[in-house]
Formats: structure tokens, C-alpha cells, sequence
């Protein structure tokens, strides 16, 4: 662990940035920082959004369960439950096909020129993140915790090794690709 | 080239996802940092209690890691787009003026409404198709595969009924 970088704010604050950089850099390349590729996902007609996320899924996750199992990296798995996971992933659906970008590529979209998202899409978000903020109360004690199952993972779900998990969704991930690319999706 | 290859760019982003845990300790996500910029917002116009709200209290309104990524991003993606020749002021998605025209008006409001949601949901659901789509998922979080399931199904029947396709 490197923990002492780990604590360092100013470096962390740049750190951030360059990654930032590589991130909407391989956005844009990948062409998922616009609204037809986006859209065409949604209208299962471009696959482009599903072949960058499952790709970086799988590259991640074995990276990532290396550098833990090595102790570089420590894992932070969100808490969920069905009454903020399951509500709220629809309502963002929504959104995501009205405004046909999600918040990294609406930003991305912003960098590229595109002007609904710089002028439509970012005050929209700023608002409806106000919108929770000021809910957050109320949703708290009677939505948010309904179905609660905390932190949990797929191999504690499951009760296996954490690499079986890894290689059988890894597996059901290229075969979904090599599905759509010999379908020629 | 103006676009990699969809497999190239999901292994850039993965080994992006390494670095962010090796270096920063942190997942990489996009939606938190609307969350405290909307607070600094507020707080210009109503002062410093905004910060004693309880959310605010858990995402204070400050300049943090994943702010910087989200300024990040913008850089980044106008780098590629100047590259490859791709920059360009544009209202309206070609995809778009060919289902409903070319008023701006129009699509100005429903970019708006659009955006309210992806707030509302993303911060609702903690997180978005970046920290729950890529970063949860690949930590095989179980509310992560449930998030991006549900941002799939919310977002497949809604372009379906707005493109009518039904």
C-alpha cells in the first residue's frame, strides 16, 4: 500500500486530474461521449457503450483482485439496497436516455463541443444532485434503507473464491462479445 | 484516428481503473462530484449553513480527488477531439434533428430534464455508470450489478418510447 501517497492531498489532487485526463481522452476516442452512440446503445442498435464497459470490466477486475490479493490495493465495494440501488438506478435509466449522455461522458460530450450538454445537461445534474441533497432527509428514513444488503459482493453472495467469480463472468463476458461481433453488432 | 476500437478503449479505461486504486486508493466515479458542486453553488447564495445539511455533511462542498477527475475528463476528451480534427460547437445531435429537428429550444429543456434525473438517480442509486457501472462492477459488488441493471432497463424502455419503437 502506498499509503503515505495515499494521504498526500495536493499530489492526490493531481493525481486525479491526469486520470481524469486519460479517462475523458479514451471517452472521447471510443465514441461514447456522443449522443448517437449512446442512444444506439439504448435502442440496441449500436453496441459500442456495452463492448467499452465489459472490456474495462474484465481487464479491471483481474487487475484489481491481483493488486489486493498482494496487498496494493484495498477494495471498496458500495452499499446497497433495493430502495436506493433499485429506485434509483431506473430513475437515472431515465435520464440517461433522455439526456443521452451519463455524467462522465455528458462531461466528455462537453469537452468535444457539444453544447446541450455544456448548457442542458451539466445545470440539469447540478440541479437534480441539489434536488437529492435537499430529499436526502426524508428518502433517508423511509426509502433509502428498504432491502438493505450493506457492502455485500458476488463471491460473499455466493459463498465462493473470489476467482471463480472473476474467470465464470469473465468467460460469460467474451462470449457475449464474440456473440454480438460475430452477429455484426 | 478519430475512433480506437471500442476493446482498446474498455482495456485503456481498465488499466485506468488500477491505477486509481494503486495510486489514489479510491474507485474511479463521476456523480459525487456534482453533489458538492451543486453545494458550492448553493452556498454562494445562501451562506454556510448549506454545509450543516446532513448530505452535505457526508459530501462536503469542497474540491476533492474525484472533482479533479471530473475536470479531468473535460480536458481529456477535448485533447482527442482536437487531435482528431473532431471539435465542433454543436446544439443538436445529428440523431436527434432527424427524430425531432433542429430547434434548440426543444432540445435545450429536455437536456435539462434529462440531467435533473441523472443527478437525482445517480446520487439515489450512489452512483453512476462510471462508480457503479465500471468501478462496482469489476469489485463484483452486488449493488453495482443491480445499479447497472437497472440504469440498462430504466434507459432501454425509455429511448424506446421516445423513439417509438414500441
Amino acid at each position: 500500500m502506498l499509503k503515505a501517497l495515499h494521504e498526500n492531498k495536493g499530489t492526490q489532487l493531481v493525481i486525479g486530474f491526469f486520470l481524469g485526463i486519460g479517462f475523458g481522452f479514451l471517452l472521447q476516442k471510443g465514441g461514447v461521449t456522443r449522443y448517437d452512440v449512446i442512444i444506439g446503445q439504448l435502442l440496441l442498435k449500436d453496441f459500442t457503450v456495452l463492448k467499452v464497459m465489459l472490456t474495462a470490466v474484465v481487464v479491471g477486475k483481474i487487475g484489481i483482485h491481483f493488486l489486493w490479493g498482494i496487498g496494493m490495493a484495498q477494495l471498496h465495494p458500495k452499499p446497497g439496497s433495493m430502495g436506493s440501488t433499485l429506485i434509483g438506478s431506473l430513475i437515472f435509466g431515465a435520464g440517461f436516455a433522455i439526456l443521452g449522455y451519463c455524467p462522465g461522458t455528458m462531461v466528455g460530450a462537453v469537452g468535444q463541443g457539444s453544447l446541450d450538454a455544456l448548457f442542458g445537461g451539466i445545470p440539469g445534474m447540478l440541479l437534480g444532485a441539489g434536488l437529492f441533497a435537499a430529499l436526502y432527509p426524508r428518502l433517508e428514513s423511509r426509502i433509502l434503507n428498504k432491502g438493505s444488503f450493506g457492502e455485500l459482493t458476488l463471491p460473499q453472495l455466493l459463498k465462493v473464491n473470489h476467482w471463480w467469480v472473476i474467470v465464470i463472468v469473465a468467460v460469460m463476458i467474451l462470449v457475449l462479445l464474440a456473440l454480438l461481433e460475430s452477429s455484426g453488432l | 484516428m478519430a475512433q480506437w476500437s471500442p476493446y482498446a478503449v474498455g482495456i485503456g479505461i481498465g488499466v485506468l481503473s488500477w491505477l486509481a486504486f494503486l495510486l489514489s486508493d479510491k474507485p474511479i466515479g463521476c456523480s459525487t462530484a456534482f453533489s458538492r458542486t451543486s453545494g458550492m453553488v448553493e452556498r454562494l447564495f445562501r451562506g454556510s449553513r448549506v454545509a450543516e445539511k446532513p448530505y452535505y455533511k457526508k459530501f462536503a462542498p469542497t474540491v476533492d480527488w474525484e472533482w479533479m477527475l471530473v475536470v479531468g475528463i473535460l480536458v481529456g476528451a477535448f485533447i482527442s477531439a482536437q487531435l482528431s480534427g473532431e471539435f465542433r460547437a454543436t446544439w443538436i445531435p445529428q440523431l436527434w434533428a432527424s427524430s425531432f429537428g433542429s430547434g434548440i429550444g426543444m432540445r435545450w429543456i429536455v437536456a435539462l430534464i434529462g440531467g435533473v434525473l441523472i443527478g437525482l438517480g445517480a446520487r439515489w442509486a450512489g452512483g453512476c455508470t462510471s462508480g457503479h457501472g465500471i468501478s462496482g462492477t469489476l469489485q463484483l459488488a452486488v449493488s453495482s450489478w443491480l445499479a447497472v441493471i437497472g440504469f440498462f432497463i430504466g434507459g432501454i424502455v425509455t429511448a424506446m418510447a421516445i423513439f417509438r419503437v414500441f
